[in-house]
């Protein structure tokens, strides 16, 4: 961001004709209020990824060795699919969503988000939504166990979940594009004035693309599961051969959906290392032009490219050398953005804070996912790599120790400004050296398994596979307990601690708006419109 | 405490049997195997190629933020410049990508022509998938079978069997009736299911294909050495996934005629008994039943 200059935020605390919180837990079930229900976006994720975390682990448990020991080849199933389904809609995706709820009226300088009611409506939504995903693990027929990507014929042999599930999606889906819809509306219509859209932060514009993304994509799943459900309930055969119909139909609607959601999940979390970086430089961001056009050429790009999931699937030549390329392609704006981040560091003035050690953490590790993607995107070479532990290897790494680190980073970064308190900083550093080490011990096995041949999504394996799986779930073990410290530093920042300036950290100066507001940032802030130069 | 000690069992048992039988048991393997195909050889070489590639990128981009990292730090009393633009730098690096992009995209593009050219083969085998086990049908020779998880492998996989599965010979890649195919002959597979979408997929072979109902892919290979190669389903296809791997003998021709010739005659038998139980019956059973006893004889044999 260029150098921004304010008046009037002062006004943001003293202002007694605002009224504050409502008592008790009406607050929470009515309140239309941005901080709070980006608060309440933030912690439901947090609960998600603990509880996606522990499916996980059974997952992992069960490949310590091979030979059976622990579950049902049936319930394992219901484990990777639910896992896989929880951690990306209720995980990762809320996480980036109670980002901007906090984060993005208080950088554009707005009073809150522009539809506050349908704020409140999306997120007690995606409540409703994973209460039904969770019930359906209870039902008769066992939870859902066809994969997250829900590959029909296999989806309808499931049992009393089907519908539970498909219905958690439709509700999930509704809740994404109602919150998309607010924080377009919010960026386009409340910017404070001199604020044009190439002065924005690029968490502003990283999620502004991001929700373009899914107001675009979320409609196509929604479809395809509603054909699902009409395949399984009334007989129709959109995805069966034998009443005219194409099972192969639905991974291409699947994907065109699948695509862009992974850059979902990616975009904001490059909005946040974009934002972090540069404090921890104490410099402007490298290439701002380039880093808004290469995010809206992934973004672009990431329409075309879906059929590279299904190289497998007996495409025309014509077809497989159109999806390698594009997919090729993407490596060029993913790139830019990488050298750009690099050439931020150059010649700053780096200190090491926990944000910027996840966005470190961040920066290599995306970068190594980055690096087995386009191996992938080679189509030939994806015949032995697909379906294999590499492909889980691959998305665990853009996913984990990207969006998630991320994430992590941004929660470092930014959770002074909305508790008041600085957090334990010895402690959140022994949080990012456990996650970081144990992360590649978890993930980069998987790398070696997946070119050995040991197919994903299996519960036990042949014997020849055996030491790099219990590296593996060492890793993961490994991992997983150390996420109890980070629910421990935030927990005891929101209690209590050293006491957060207005600008938090000494880069953050004149870094942007949300650094001009006290800490912690008033209920209402942005009462009057800063003004921006 | 047990578990441990299990786990430290298992790790010497398969330090041992890596001893042992070197084509099933490879432990800590890192790489993709090369295969016995050329098809398989040339992604080997692909892969490698794109494998460098990526660590020579990776060098060099990491060392700059290491260097970065290490060198521009507050602490060592770096102070930031002013600078946050670079039209030369970004041209370069927008241009240099795009130009190792089209280095690796011309053998790709050279090698997944070959993969699709499915002319010219010497035989042809249907496979289906179905759960959990594979059919195969050599659609000249009217031979056909049920290839399904070997017995051993079957029990000792069962949820706390007791097995210790590095007892099993090729746990979980073992199978009752292997395919057979001879060697230096151009193979074309035609690939479907029967129920949900299946993979059939050896690694050796480097080639993978969905198997999904209602259509039939292609694939083929031209293995150059005989030998016994295994693979497993590749497409989730419901609760025992795992459990229907892909076993495939390469023989000599000669050693292939006289499997087949045996296999043609060991049906042959079979349905006679059938046939004849068929005519004596034919005057009061329907024809229907008749049919599916015979089909039921051979499928159990």
């Amino acid at each position: 961001m260029s150098a921004t200059k304010t008046h009037g935020h002062a006004a943001a605390h003293d202002h007694h004709d605002d009224h504050g919180p409502a008592k008790g837990m009406m607050r929470w079930l009515t309140t239309t209020n941005h901080k709070d229900i980006g608060t309440m976006y933030l912690i439901f994720s947090l609960v998600m990824f603990f509880i996606g975390g522990a499916m996980a682990l059974v997952v992992r448990a069960e490949l310590f060795m091979p030979g059976m020991q622990l579950v049902d080849p049936g319930f394992y199933n219901t484990m990777t699919t639910v896992h896989a389904l929880i951690m990306v809609f209720g995980a990762i995706m809320p996480a980036t969503v109670g980002l901007a709820n906090w984060m993005i009226p208080l950088q554009i300088g707005a009073p809150d988000m522009a539809l506050p009611r349908l704020n409140n409506f999306s997120f007690w939504l995606l409540v409703a939504a994973f209460s039904l995903l969770i019930l359906s693990l209870f039902v008769p027929g066992g939870g859902p166990a066809a994969g997250w990507t829900l590959y029909p014929p296999l989806v309808l042999q499931t049992g009393d979940a089907f519908p539970l599930a498909i219905f958690a999606i439709h509700l999930a889906g509704a809740s994404s594009i109602m919150g998309a819809i607010n924080i377009i509306v919010t960026i386009m219509n409340l910017r404070a004035p001199g604020m044009s859209l190439m002065k924005m932060p690029l968490f502003v514009w990283t999620w502004l693309i991001t929700a373009y993304l899914l107001i675009a994509v979320m409609p196509v799943f929604a479809g395809a599961v509603t054909m699902l459900l009409t395949d399984h309930f009334f007989h129709t055969t959109f995805f069966a051969a034998a009443g005219g119909g194409d099972p192969v139909l639905y991974q291409h609607i699947f994907w065109f959906f699948g695509h862009p959601e992974v850059y979902i999940m990616i975009l904001p979390a490059f909005g946040i290392v974009s934002e972090i970086i540069p404090t921890f430089s104490r410099k402007k961001l490298f290439g701002y032009d380039a880093m808004v056009y290469a995010t809206a050429s992934i973004a672009f790009l990431s329409f075309i490219v879906w059929a590279h999931h299904m190289f497998t699937v007996g495409m025309p030549l014509a077809g497989e050398m159109f999806f390698m390329l594009s997919t090729m392609l993407i490596a060029v704006p993913t790139g830019v953005k990488v050298f750009n981040w690099t050439a931020t560091m150059w010649r700053g003035s780096l200190t090491f804070e926990p944000p910027m050690l996840f966005a470190l953490a961040f920066l290599f590790l995306f970068t190594i996912g980055g690096f087995s993607g386009l191996m992938m995107g080679i189509a030939p070479a994806d015949f032995q790599y697909h379906d294999t532990y590499f492909i889980v290897a691959h998305f665990h790494y853009v996913l984990v120790p990207g969006a998630v680190f991320a994430i992590m980073a941004g929660v470092y970064y930014w959770l002074p400004k909305w508790t008041g308190h600085m957090y334990d900083m010895k402690l959140a550093n022994i949080h990012f050296w456990l996650s970081a080490i144990s992360v590649n011990v978890l993930f980069f096995p998987q790398h070696f398994l997946g070119l050995a041949g040991m197919p994903r999504r299996i519960p036990d394996y042949s014997t020849q596979f055996a030491d790099w799986n219990m590296v593996s779930s060492i890793g993961a073990f490994g991992f997983g307990l150390s996420q109890l410290l980070f629910v421990y530093i935030i927990i005891k920042c929101a209690r209590g601690g050293a006491r957060a300036s207005e600008h938090v950290w000494d880069g953050a100066y004149n870094h942007g708006l949300e650094w001009t507001v006290p800490s912690p940032a008033p209920y209402h802030t942005f009462d009057e419109a800063p003004v921006v130069k | 405490m047990k578990t441990v000690k299990r786990a430290l069992g298992a790790i010497s048992t398969a330090a041992l049997a890596a001893l042992w039988s070197a084509p099933a048991a490879a432990a800590w393997t890192l790489n993709l195997r090369q295969g016995v195909t050329p098809l398989s050889r040339e992604i080997y070489h692909l892969h490698m190629l794109i494998f460098w590639i990526c660590v020579v990128i990776a060098v060099a981009v990491f060392s700059v933020m290491i260097y970065s990292i290490a060198t521009f730090r507050k602490s060592k009393g770096a102070v930031s410049a002013n600078f946050s633009h670079n039209t030369t730098a970004e041209v370069i690096w927008t241009v240099i990508p795009v130009m190792i992009l089209v280095a690796m995209a011309v053998p790709a593009a050279r090698t997944l022509v070959k993969i699709d050219d499915t002319s010219g083969a010497d035989m042809t085998i249907k496979v289906t998938g179905y759960q959990w086990k594979w059919q195969y049908d050599y659609v000249d020779e009217g031979v056909s079978f049920f290839s399904t998880l070997s017995q051993a492998s079957n029990e000792a996989r069962q949820l706390d069997s007791g097995v210790n599965v590095y007892e099993v010979e090729n746990y979980l890649l073992d199978v009752d009736n292997p395919l057979v195919v001879p060697v230096d002959k151009k193979v074309r597979v035609l690939v479907t299911g029967a129920d949900v979408i299946h993979n059939w997929w050896v690694p050796d072979f480097g080639m993978k294909k969905d198997a999904i109902p209602g259509f039939i892919n292609e694939l083929w290979f031209r293995a150059d050495k005989v030998g016994t190669y295994r693979g497993q389903c590749a497409e989730l296809c419901g609760r025992d996934h795992g459990f229907m791997p892909i076993v495939v003998r390469v023989v000599e021709q000669a050693e292939y005629e006289s499997w087949l010739a045996s296999q043609k005659a060991a049906r042959q038998a079979a349905a006679a008994p059938a046939a004849q139980t068929a005519d004596q019956a034919g005057a009061v059973a329907a024809p229907n039943a008749n049919q599916k006893t015979t089909v039921l004889v051979a499928n159990a044999e």
